[in-house]
């Protein structure tokens, strides 16, 4: 059993762990409850499982939670709160963009990633941003004016 | 969980009379309700209550019996009920899908939320407004005739200071009033009401759009889904399915997962789980398990070889869906005979994420906690195949993965109750992503096959169109019984396959005509993985790819534009609006397809038309497609599309449903195939069941809504979809002369079919 300190959304969370090849996702889901992100494959495919660690979106189904202490965590929930929403968040809403909404951890995280190193993408280089992201329900072209209204907005 | 309804309902009871007297500011004599009763009557198809209440500060509460699958629907719901009690949108909660709370409306299907459950609780409403001004009359000292309501106050018309609120007259209390109730249940539920509903030019909300409701949860990640329920004492577990189908557990070694913390073996009669006290554990000895299978040769023919065994397969039954004329006749006038096929794939629901569900089954009670599209028919599933009474088993609809028809989510919440019966403790089941596509109930494949005979000049004067396939309910979309689930198949319910395809009938007229379907029998007839069921739009792709394409080949055929070809045989006016405005709005030039002028270019553009109706909706869908000869990629590059719903609730939300659906059924048409090999299917992830990415969607799609507040409402959740390959087909046909006749249209297919020319 180790014990693992982690900082998720902002605050510190100490989890005892039987095996340090669990991956992240389970963490955050089984140890520290949280309802996002969610189990899409499990083969890093899909995005479902999206969160930030430092900044960057990864996939927490593929990522050992040892892997992270120590590193910022955000999940959809700690990126912004409708009282104080990220651009992003205030775009997808803006944008009626989802249906059923499964899949959106890394559509948001992703998007919010790509505005912070490049603040005014083209169509193309949100597409080769957002590629490897998977949606069901057909979302993709809203996602896409999502992010172009926010990256309007910064 | 919609288990806080229910205590948040008991909660407001107990302090109606205090929140009542801190609220009012009228007369004494409305210091509390007294009309109607303290409790709610039995959720009963007559009851009034059973659709609609009023909460104690005056919130109308409508009990949906359906489901939102993503849609929007609980905003659609709450604007239409709004409308017909006359309250602000906001005032109007929705309980959906709860068997406790309410009636059993069918849940999701053939995407009648709106004109059926939607209609229905507009009707009573209506009642309820009724009701509530006959309430108000004596106590306002008025006939019933000169009050009115505005946002949740009746009123005099003549004086608005003469006023008691909605709150005042049954806040908290119940109407125990009868509704005109057909007696029946799920989609076949009706009821009428004794007053008529608003008019067109009255609607304040009806015909707004409102944002909807669901998508800040989403958006903040606080919306909680199926899979975060979380019970005291609750297992995970995860099912064990063999690596061929149709073979059962022999041996199981538990001492193969002896390493895994708190891992245990359930195995009962020929269902096969692991569970664990942590989720990761689960996961962890689902794969380490060793297992021994049962010798089984399914002796599938291979999706490369599906169509050909499908049209030499026996027909089981074959159903006549219209005739006119005789066909045979018509042939025999003909001076010449049109004949094309067209093939369609096995596709997956495959649900971004993978069934999941939660039940709770102790003390000869269950409750069940999924995501199901049917959570009624659910419920009654588990009862049969735990030997519960139905009543005993309460179904919870949670918002979960989007599931496109009967996918796997039935499956799963049938496994959690077989699991959590067993072990006497909460169960939590959550499919890993090869069940999610391997082991979802399919869409079946078909062959499709058109013959049209035309006379000397040119009129189509027989015409004949079969579609041969799978049942499209081998498994019941209904998934009622215990034998409609994997865990029933496994547990030895005897199997009730129904034997049912149906083609939708098609609105162009001919002379002699017959539309018809041919049933062949399933691959495997239990636990199968290709077993087949209803897949998004079950009427519509797999038919209409061919019936479409096959319409715009006999239009070449007679040197005739497709929109003319198609306007000369459709004689209603919605239908031929539908077509009409889609290629206005598109800007289509008049010519026989295909195009003479691009035979040297190494990229040529097309454009192509489809048309359906569907029950009350009419759809054209126009396509521009780029082709790149030498590679076969196709560029979608416009879409436009016509759509006549009748009556619109929510013009902003309608119109992304088509958007969204657009998309989806565009990863149908482009990359869908369920592959499979002698053993068993071998597309298991989304590498071997690729879908559509954000880097191939159409580059533009444009809905152009066509307005009938007059007409009843009909549906719009998978109507549209069903036209995308046929339009993007014929798009391609317009482009280079070559006709493609199997879908998904990948690449090296569509290179395939230029270079065969």
């Amino acid at each position: 059993m180790a014990q693992l300190t982690l900082m998720v959304d902002g605050r510190t969370r100490a989890i005892e762990v039987d095996d340090p090849d669990m991956p992240l996702l389970y963490t955050l889901r089984d140890e520290l409850q949280l309802n996002n992100p969610r189990f899409g494959c499990g083969l890093g495919q899909c995005g479902a499982c999206t969160v930030q660690v430092d900044g960057h979106a990864v996939r927490s189904c593929i990522t050992p939670v040892t892997s992270v202490t120590g590193k910022r965590i955000t999940t959809l929930a700690g990126l912004g709160t409708p009282d104080k929403p990220h651009r992003i968040q205030s775009a997808w809403i803006e944008e009626q963009v989802n249906q059923c909404g499964y899949c959106i951890n890394g559509w948001i995280l992703t998007a919010a990633e790509l505005l912070d190193r490049n603040p005014h993408p083209t169509d193309a280089e949100i597409k080769e941003a957002l590629k490897d992201l998977m949606c069901r329900c057909g979302t993709h072209g809203a996602a896409l004016r999502a992010v172009k209204r926010a990256a309007q907005q910064a | 969980m919609p288990s806080t309804e229910v205590l948040s309902r008991r909660a407001f009871l107990t302090s109606t009379g205090a929140l009542l007297v801190s609220l009012s500011t009228t007369p004494e004599w409305a210091a509390a309700a007294t009309n109607g009763v303290a409790t709610r009557p039995p959720v009963t198809g007559d009851q009034l209550d059973s659709y609609i209440t009023i909460d104690p500060d005056g919130t109308v509460v409508a009990y949906y019996g359906k489901i939102d699958g993503g849609q929007g629907l609980g905003t659609a719901i709450a604007q239409m009920v709004a409308e017909e009690i006359d309250v602000a949108f906001e005032r109007v909660r929705v309980v959906m899908g709860d068997s406790a709370l309410t009636l059993d409306m069918g849940g999701a299907s053939a995407a009648i939320g709106v004109s059926h459950g939607g209609m229905m609780l507009r009707r009573t409403a209506a009642e309820a407004r009724r009701l509530l001004i006959e309430m108000a009359a004596p106590k306002l000292g008025l006939a019933a005739d000169q009050l009115t309501v505005t946002e949740g106050v009746v009123h005099a018309i003549a004086d608005a200071k003469q006023r008691v609120s909605y709150a005042e007259l049954i806040g908290g209390r119940y109407f125990d009033s009868k509704v005109t109730w057909n007696g029946k249940t799920s989609s076949q539920l009706a009821v009428e009401v004794k007053v008529p509903l608003k008019k067109p030019d009255e609607f304040k909300i009806i015909g707004q759009s409102f944002p909807r409701r669901d998508l800040a949860g989403k958006v903040f990640g606080t919306l909680e889904m199926v899979n975060d329920v979380r019970l005291p004492g609750m297992l995970h577990a995860r099912m064990i399915r063999p690596t061929v189908a149709g073979a059962v557990p022999v041996t199981v070694d538990e001492a193969s997962i002896k390493d895994v913390p708190g891992a245990k073996v359930v195995w009962i009669k020929d269902l096969l789980a692991v569970v664990a006290e942590k989720e990761w554990n689960a996961v962890k000895a689902a794969r380490n398990l060793k297992v021994t299978w049962s010798d089984s040769k399914p002796n599938f023919p291979g999706h490369d070889k599906l169509h050909e065994h499908i049209r030499k397969a026996p027909v089981i039954k074959r159903g006549i869906q219209r005739e006119n004329g005789s066909v045979e006749e018509g042939l025999k006038q003909a001076v010449r005979v049109i004949e094309g096929e067209y093939e369609y794939p096995t596709q997956s629901h495959s649900s971004i994420g993978p069934a999941c569900a939660v039940a709770d089954v102790r003390g000869g009670e269950a409750t069940i906690w999924t995501s199901t599209q049917k959570p009624y028919d659910s419920a009654a599933c588990v009862a049969e195949l735990l030997g519960l009474p139905r009543e005993k088993v309460r179904a919870i609809w949670m918002f979960g993965t989007g599931s496109y028809g009967r996918n796997d989510q039935g499956d799963a919440t049938a496994d959690a109750a077989v699991l959590s019966k067993h072990l006497g403790r909460p169960v939590r089941v959550q499919y890993m992503r090869h069940e999610g596509i391997a082991w979802d109930p399919k869409g079946t494949a078909a062959v499709n096959t058109g013959r049209a005979g035309l006379d000397a000049s040119g009129k189509v004067i027989a015409y004949e169109y079969i579609s041969k396939a799978f049942s499209r309910t081998d498994t019941n979309t209904r998934e009622s019984r215990a034998s409609d689930v994997l865990a029933g198949h496994l547990l030895g319910f005897p199997l009730k396959p129904d034997h049912s395809f149906e083609i939708p009938v098609a609105s162009y007229t001919f002379d002699h005509g017959r539309l018809g379907w041919d049933i062949i029998p399933p691959l495997l007839d239990r636990a199968s993985p290709l077993r087949t069921t209803h897949l998004r739009d079950p009427f519509g792709p797999p038919i209409l790819f061919g019936s479409e394409s096959f319409m715009d080949e006999v239009a070449a055929a007679t040197n005739t534009d497709p929109v003319d070809f198609r306007l000369q045989y459709l004689k209603e006016p919605r239908d031929r609006d539908a077509v009409r405005i889609a290629a206005e709005h598109y800007g289509w030039q008049k010519r026989p397809s295909p195009r003479d002028d691009q035979k040297d270019n190494d990229v040529a553009v097309g454009r192509g038309i489809a048309f359906r109706r569907h029950f009350a909706t009419f759809i054209a869908l126009v396509a521009e497609v780029r082709v790149h000869r030498k590679t076969g990629k196709l560029d979608l590059v416009r879409y436009v599309c016509a759509h006549d719903v009748g009556m619109i609730v929510n013009p902003e939300t309608l119109k992304h449903v088509i958007d969204r659906q657009l998309v989806y059924g565009t990863s149908r048409a482009m990359l869908e195939e369920v592959r499979f090999d002698q053993n068993m299917v071998t597309s298991v992830d989304w590498l071997t069941y690729p879908v559509l990415h954000i880097d191939s969607i159409p580059e533009n799609i444009e809905i152009v809504l066509i307005k009938r507040p007059e007409a009843a409402p009909s549906g719009a959740a998978e109507m549209a979809l069903g036209l995308v390959p046929a339009a993007i087909g014929n798009a391609v046909f317009d482009a280079t002369g070559v006709r493609l006749r199997r879908v998904p249209f990948t690449p090296e297919r569509v290179k395939a079919a230029l270079e065969r020319v």
